[in-house]
């Protein structure tokens, strides 16, 4: 029996649609589509000190159900990675900033109730009292479980902050750091 | 009633995240197969074992009981290694 005309081109429609389906299969084999991970990443852009905690808190209870942490600190969130203040080599502005910011985690205040530092005082005697971990030492535990911590430079710039003021270790990003570790992420949080 | 298992871990007084925490790490010091035994007075802990349990993959929560000493609320816990 022999195929008409027809019928062959027919046959050769099939076949080209074919091998233009493999090629299609081959490049998506070859670059899969990103895959959502057992992940958590978190926006730190808050100074404050409840948010910290509550940030804190969330880091180390994923990274010990052994989920991949990722906290990103930036703006306010700044000064929770900081260790101390510096004035030398900034200008004024910088300075004024500098002033009126927090030196370190032990410094922040409270987003409600703070009166003048006397409320994060307060917090954080009942903390003690009621044997919660502090947030100086679930900042630690976090970096023992591996949390990812990066810092957003352009904020840190903005601020005038310098790498000697950020306490040791931390990763430098920006934006894309953020959303590559967001975008294969369960949980994303913003704090 | 009496689960079997192969280590004790006190995390009596300690609050969330804590009792997570050393959880996880004295789980892996456990071999695959053995089961740990957690007692925990957080009350929030009960709740936070079943959800760890449901996301980890190395981890299943095979019993969870109450009990009472000096007083005070104990929530017990047995979590085995799978992985």
């Amino acid at each position: 029996m022999t195929l008409s005309t027809l019928e062959q081109t027919d046959i050769q429609a099939l076949l080209d649609r074919i091998a233009a389906l493999e090629n299609r299969l081959a490049s998506l084999e070859a670059a899969p589509a990103q895959t959502i991970e057992d992940r958590v990443a978190m926006v730190v852009f808050s100074g404050d000190l409840d948010k910290t905690i509550a940030a804190l808190i969330i880091a180390t209870g994923a990274a010990a159900m052994g989920l991949e942490v990722s906290m990103f600190f930036t703006f306010w969130g700044l000064s929770v990675v900081k260790k101390q203040k510096l004035f030398t080599g900034k200008n004024p502005l910088e300075q004024g900033f500098t002033a009126m910011l927090p030196g370190s985690l032990g410094q922040l205040g409270l987003s409600q109730m703070n009166f003048f530092g006397a409320g994060a005082k307060i917090i954080r005697k009942l903390m003690r009292d009621r044997n919660v971990s502090s947030p100086e030492e679930l900042l630690a535990l976090a970096r023992e479980l591996g949390v990812r911590m990066v810092v957003c430079d352009m904020s840190r710039e903005l601020l005038g902050i310098h790498d000697s003021e950020l306490i040791d270790g931390l990763e430098t990003g920006g934006v894309a750091t953020f959303l590559g570790d967001a975008a294969r992420a369960k949980v994303t949080l913003f704090i | 009633m009496d689960t079997a298992y192969d280590q004790t871990l006190d995390v009596k007084g300690a609050k969330c995240p804590l009792p997570l925490v050393k959880s996880r790490k004295a789980i892996g010091e456990l071999a695959v197969g053995q089961v740990l035994r957690v007692v925990a007075t957080d009350r929030g802990s009960v709740a936070d074992f079943q959800g760890w349990a449901k996301t980890a993959k190395n981890v299943e929560l095979i019993s969870q009981e109450t009990g009472q000493e000096a007083g005070q609320d104990l929530y017990i816990h047995y979590l085995r290694r799978t992985s």
